[in-house]
């Protein structure tokens, strides 16, 4: 399963200035798996587990509201990383 | 206390004072730190006392560069000593920092006042928010003030109120078919690609939630430079919440006051607690929750300081409560009826978490409390409907008797 990971303008730079990776994976997990260390590591502890102010979405919904980063995902589905900010 | 650095809470790594949020390296949030003041207390208290009745008399705890000034004068708000609903709750001293006598009836005056001259100090065009209705309503009438362009992203679902007291000011408003954690999910993805925008709540974030320790500033010095034991306050994204024990903090490390930061009460709406939940699960991790109260401006699913927030009301021996929608609408009432301030709905679940508390026997017999009254009951008129009657008679004198028959005859 291929999905575009959509990275936020913080991790960019670490990305060579892509603003969109193309990964392969059945789950969101497994598809962030396949980020280059450099940019796993900003956004995950060294046990995998998403640092507390990462958001990611599956097609717009926070994937905590679905099952986490063993979610399911489909052929060209968009997943999206975001800081958390919050204040209304 | 010049400012002197951003500084990441989770991981500590400094940034220059720039227009940035998220911390490289963790993407935790960023916040400003301080160097203590050279000044002597005396000197500082002399300063503030002289400086105008705005927030600005406590510039020197604010980061701004330059002189501090804004188009639209905000803050030095009533502090209200509330004796009938201190009696109806059993409390010894109780106050209301009365936050609806802001330009636009609001906290977020305070917050967008700061974010707004810091973005003119960065070079920022165009003011721009994600919104539950106060900031957007507090956006809109600072960046007319100012003569900048302003964009207000709200849920599409808002109240009516607050869409009509934003629109006036000519901000474009844009509502967006979903909750605000969408619209402030959105917000974040437009402020990467928008250079010249300054999103108060999003990229000028740490300048913009330093707003809030002027309530706290306030408080102390209205209540003659003493500290409350108590104070009780809304949350949503827990951060004005954390900002008012920053704001006691600072002013205990000037010299300024003496004593502890207060036992910090939260409150939120049971239709959208996740930082109750965890304060009462025992955890840090809020997880988030799709809203369902009539306290819109609190109905933040995704609370980003909600960590915080949950780590300062166990650290200063406080809780965060939560109340149903039929609790809020009685908090109003009874925050007006014995007090003659009319709140939203955000204060009434603040009233209402300071009934709980009380009834519960957490608030000692010497206490000195201070309740926050974040905003104004005409953005949220719904909520009293159809909680009283209106008698309808004809103009006549009869009429009036019978309705209305004079005492004692």
């Amino acid at each position: 399963m291929a999905v575009t990971v959509k990275l936020p303008t913080q991790l960019r730079d670490a990305a060579g200035g892509a603003s969109s990776l193309s990964l392969d994976g059945a789950t969101v997990g497994e598809a962030l798996q396949g980020l280059p260390d450099e940019l796993r590591s900003r956004i995950a502890d060294d046990s995998g587990e998403l640092r507390r102010f990462v958001n990611v979405y599956l097609k717009g919904e926070d994937i905590r509201f679905l099952d986490g980063l063993g979610t399911a995902v489909s052929d060209g589905d968009e997943v999206t990383i975001l800081p958390a900010v919050a204040g209304g | 206390m010049p400012a002197d650095a951003l500084k990441c809470k989770e991981c500590k790594t400094e940034y220059p004072l720039e227009a940035r949020f998220v911390c490289e390296r963790c993407f935790g949030p960023l916040e400003v730190s301080y160097t203590l003041p050279d000044a002597s207390p005396e000197e500082l208290r002399r300063k503030i006392q002289a400086g105008p009745h705005t927030l600005w008399r406590y510039a020197d705890f604010l980061p701004l560069a330059g002189p501090a000034r804004s188009a639209l004068p905000t803050g030095w708000t009533p502090l209200v000593k509330a004796d009938r609903l201190a009696e109806r709750l059993g409390i010894k001293e109780l106050y209301i920092k009365n936050e609806t006598a802001n330009p636009t009836h609001s906290f977020k005056d305070r917050v967008v006042s700061v974010a707004l001259a810091r973005a003119k100090e960065l070079g920022f065009d165009t003011l721009a928010c994600a919104s539950t209705g106060n900031l957007a309503n507090a956006v809109a009438a600072h960046a007319a003030a100012a003569g900048l362009p302003a964009y207000v992203l709200i849920p599409h679902d808002l109240e009516e109120q607050k869409v009509l007291a934003t629109g006036a000011y000519g901000a474009q408003i844009v509502a967006i078919t979903g909750n605000y954690d969408d619209v402030n999910r959105l917000c974040t993805e437009v402020s990467g690609e928008r250079p010249g925008w300054a999103f108060v709540n999003i990229n000028l974030r740490p300048y913009y939630a330093e707003g809030s320790k002027t309530l706290s500033f306030e408080v102390v010095e209205q209540l003659g430079w003493e500290l409350p034991d108590r104070v009780v306050g809304p949350i949503a994204s827990g951060s004005q919440f954390t900002k008012l024990a920053r704001g006691f903090q600072e002013f205990i490390d000037a010299g300024l006051v003496a004593g502890e930061v207060p036992t910090m009460n939260g409150a939120q709406a049971l239709g959208c607690s996740p930082v109750a939940t965890a304060f009462a699960a025992g955890t840090d991790v809020c997880r988030p929750v799709k809203p369902d109260t009539i306290a819109k401006s609190l109905a933040i699913g995704n609370p980003a300081d909600g960590p915080y927030a949950v780590e300062l009301a166990r650290r200063t021996g406080g809780s965060i409560d939560s109340v149903t929608d039929d609790e809020i609408r009685a908090g109003i009432r009874l925050l007006a009826e014995t007090t003659g301030i009319f709140t939203e709905t955000a204060g009434g679940v603040t009233i209402a978490t300071l009934a709980k508390i009380a009834a519960r026997g957490d608030i000692g017999p010497d206490e000195r409390v201070v309740a926050m009254v974040t905003g104004d009951g005409l953005k949220t008129i719904d909520a009293v409907r159809d909680t009283f009657e209106v008698t309808t008679i004809p103009a006549s004198l009869d009429a009036f008797d019978e309705h209305f028959a004079p005492v004692g005859v």
